[in-house]
């Protein structure tokens, strides 16, 4: 591609035809601070925090939506342009509510660390009237606190943009705009699918979960309860970013012994109950082939894709699979299989989950979610949220040993733990369905056509003398656009997965939240997803059906895959609903 | 935040469905439709109520929010029917610093409706304007087409009354 060369502070720099100023800097390894800008999502040229001078313009220009021109000169640092940046911090801190000590993005919020940087002070220079508003707390997994929204449309454009719902916008004009649902809708009134992607791009402390950390805290602390927790595949490759670690470490062993410390009576992997659903799911994947099952058949282990089909695909509820969650299973399993093998009674244990995931939230409280007549999960925490009880609780995280999960409910393979990555249930469920189909042993487990985190993946694999056609989507907007395909008659598969936020799970909504210019310039999803890939090959057993405890717990507990014990604990429904719901 | 509950129930005709399905049809693969589309469909109820706006949604597609952002930016669009007689008041400068800002409060007491409202019977609807041309007799208030001037609150009762 052509090249274009322009004057930035003085320096030559290259770049290619059509590029912004900002992008042009990025490639000389000048940094102009940004607030709204999110590369590719939202390029809108709103919060004015990337001004930069440019010789013969009038005014101060934009730089994230700015092009270069042959022979501009660029200046981005000058006097001018500082002043210009204070003072857009001191005007949306003048509708800002102020609160930082108290505010759970307090030293991760991207607002506080650009006044920091830029010297500016909280002197209320420009106080005066807020914009009024009220914290929405209608949905079942978030809350809206437009008193800390700066309005710069990051959730607007990733709800619209990447997940294709948009049930937030901008509302009204002028002082009185918010960011809101329609008509006075709480956000738990509209087609949301809780995926928290709103969160994750979220640079204050406008948007959060509901926090349950308090209520996990006074369930341990009560003697009378035995409190288990389960934690994703996914929340080990991204918790050690809240305690300074590069993106991409895996900090499995110092989570684990950070929850023994928090008082946890036993610590439990979320993988093992992975390996749970591969066993039931290929079970009816492979029922639906032999029987003539409707087809393709869908993954449902990411409740806010579930969601997501149910309101907008709801003619497909019956492609969804009918095994719970990984999460679910594990809770079902717990209160049944784990009381009566421990001797606990299932009401005296407390069940909580700790999720990458903010949709866990809603999950729970779903309907056919309550095997053993109480809740299969009692408390869904974030990432985010264990990294704060951590913190809570005084605990070093740095300073902790690596320690193992408990048995027999934390044994769990390879197939498990990679299900926190785009292809990864599907590639699980492969090495599982395959082997049973052929009754031969794999050669090579590894499906690599189904990696990587490109947004739609296709493969066909002979199996038993028969084309098996997969399909890969993440995030939801990619899952319209395979749905389409499939509903058409454009596409035919015989097993798609789905999982709700770009990437899966290891970039899901309940995951540590990373500044803009980190998102911008890094692939936080890559690099998450190898922990779970270097994990799983580093693993002895890699096949779900051959990890010892999901062995003994058919043998003696279950019987087969899809027997009616398996159905009753580890199946549930779905709801048909719309989109616009009056 | 401007009040957008619904006082007034929604009383859509069926023939008023054909017609908004109808110009939905012609404009909706084209790019930029929304705002013709809301502008028909406010010619055709007269507002953009929840009813109408869902109707645009699902037959568009364009999620509900988005045509809601539209209907509450753009001055043009109301979310409120106007009732049989459409009270304004004017706030411009001549008339509010001749007290017109008393004469709307008293209108919303008496009303029990706000700026943009029309009452749940259909009657009255209230809005704010700027400037009628008559700063001469300012306070100015006009009802339908009728003007009143050099107005006074404890005078409002009775004009109301005179409608009723």
């Amino acid at each position: 591609m052509e090249n274009i060369t322009i004057k930035i502070n003085g320096m030559e720099v290259s770049a290619p035809k059509g590029s912004t100023i900002l992008e042009a800097a990025r490639l000389a390894h000048i940094e102009i601070p940004t607030l709204c800008y999110l590369k590719e999502i939202n390029e809108i040229g709103a919060c004015r925090m990337c001004v930069v001078e440019v010789k013969g313009a009038k005014s101060l220009v934009v730089s994230c939506v700015y092009p270069i021109n042959e022979g501009m000169e660029v200046w981005t640092n000058t006097p001018k342009v500082l002043d210009s940046r204070r003072k857009t911090l001191q005007l949306l801190l003048s509708n800002h509510d102020r609160k930082c000590l108290s505010c759970v993005r307090s030293g991760n919020c991207e607002l506080q660390q650009l006044c920091k940087e830029l010297g500016v002070e909280d002197d209320g220079y420009y106080d005066g009237e807020k914009t009024p508003s009220e914290i929405d707390d209608s949905a079942a997994h978030m809350l809206r606190d437009n008193s800390k929204c700066i309005l710069c449309r990051r959730c607007v454009a990733v709800c619209e943009k990447v997940q294709g719902i948009g049930v937030i916008g901008a509302n009204m004009r002028g002082f009185a705009t918010f960011i809101g649902s329609p008509f006075d809708m709480g956000l738990g009134e509209t087609s949301c699918v809780s995926c928290g992607q709103c969160i994750a791009v979220c640079p204050t402390g406008a948007l959060q979960e509901k926090d349950c950390t308090d209520q996990v805290l006074a369930a341990i602390s009560d003697p009378a309860k035995h409190v288990i927790v389960q934690t994703a595949p996914s929340v080990r490759a991204a918790l050690g970013e809240e305690f300074g670690y590069p993106i991409g470490t895996n900090t499995e062993g110092k989570m684990v012994a950070a929850l023994r410390r928090i008082g946890f009576d036993k610590v439990f992997d979320t993988d093992f109950a992975a390996d749970l659903t591969i066993m039931e799911e290929a079970h009816e994947f492979i029922e639906r082939v032999k029987n003539g099952g409707v087809l393709p058949l869908i993954t449902s282990c990411s409740p806010g894709w579930v969601k997501y089909c149910e309101h907008y695909f709801p003619d497909m509820t019956e492609n969804l699979s009918s095994c719970k969650s990984p999460q679910q299973m594990f809770g079902a399993i717990a209160k049944s299989y784990y009381a009566e093998k421990a001797g606990i009674d299932p009401k005296d244990i407390v069940s909580v989950s700790v999720m990458p995931c903010t949709a866990k939230k809603f999950e729970i409280g779903r309907d056919n979610q309550a095997a053993n007549g109480m809740p299969d999960v009692d408390f869904a925490m974030t990432t985010r949220e264990l990294a704060r009880l951590i913190r809570k609780c005084g605990i070093k995280f740095q300073n902790l040993p690596d320690e193992d999960f408990d048995t027999p409910l934390g044994l769990s393979t390879g197939a498990g733990t990679i299900f926190g990555a785009t292809g990864g249930v599907m590639e699980a469920a492969l090495r599982t369905a395959v082997e049973t189909l052929t009754g031969e042993e794999l050669e090579n487990v590894d499906f690599t056509e189904v990696r990587g985190t490109k947004g739609i993946k296709e493969a066909t694999y002979h199996v038993a003398g028969m084309d098996v056609k997969v399909a890969v989507a993440s995030g939801l907007g990619n899952a319209r656009e395979l749905l389409n395909r499939v509903k058409s008659g454009e596409a035919s598969y015989h097993f798609i997965e789905i999982m709700g936020c770009p990437g899966g799970c290891v970039n899901g909504g309940g995951q540590p939240q990373q500044p803009g210019w980190v998102r911008n310039t890094t692939d936080i999803r890559a690099l998450r997803a190898k922990v779970l890939y270097d994990d799983d090959k580093a693993d002895t057993i890699r096949k779900s059906h051959e990890n010892p405890a999901i062995k003994e717990l058919y043998e003696t507990y279950l019987g087969e895959p899809g027997s009616e014990k398996a159905h009753h604990l580890l199946h549930t429904t779905y709801v048909r609903r719309k989109i616009n719901e009056i | 935040m401007a009040c957008t509950k619904q006082k007034v129930p929604f009383s859509g005709t069926k023939e008023q469905e054909m017609e908004l399905k109808e110009t939905i049809n012609q404009l909706k693969d084209t790019k930029g439709c929304l705002m013709p589309i809301m502008q028909k469909a406010q010619e055709i109820y007269g507002y953009l109520p929840i009813e109408v706006q869902t109707m645009i949604s699902d037959e568009t597609g364009i999620p509900l929010e988005k045509i809601y952002g539209v209907s509450t930016f753009y001055a043009q669009f109301a979310l409120q029917p106007k009732g049989k007689y459409q009270i304004s008041v004017c706030l411009g400068t001549a008339c509010y610093v001749k007290g017109s800002g008393e004469i709307f409060k008293k209108l919303e007491e008496l009303l029990g409706i706000t700026n943009g409202e029309c009452t749940p019977d259909g009657k009255f609807s209230l809005d704010s304007c700027r400037c009628v041309g008559a700063c001469g007799l300012a306070p100015v208030m006009m009802i339908n087409d009728e003007v009143y001037g050099r107005l006074t609150p404890d005078q409002i009762p009775g004009i109301l009354a005179k409608y009723q």
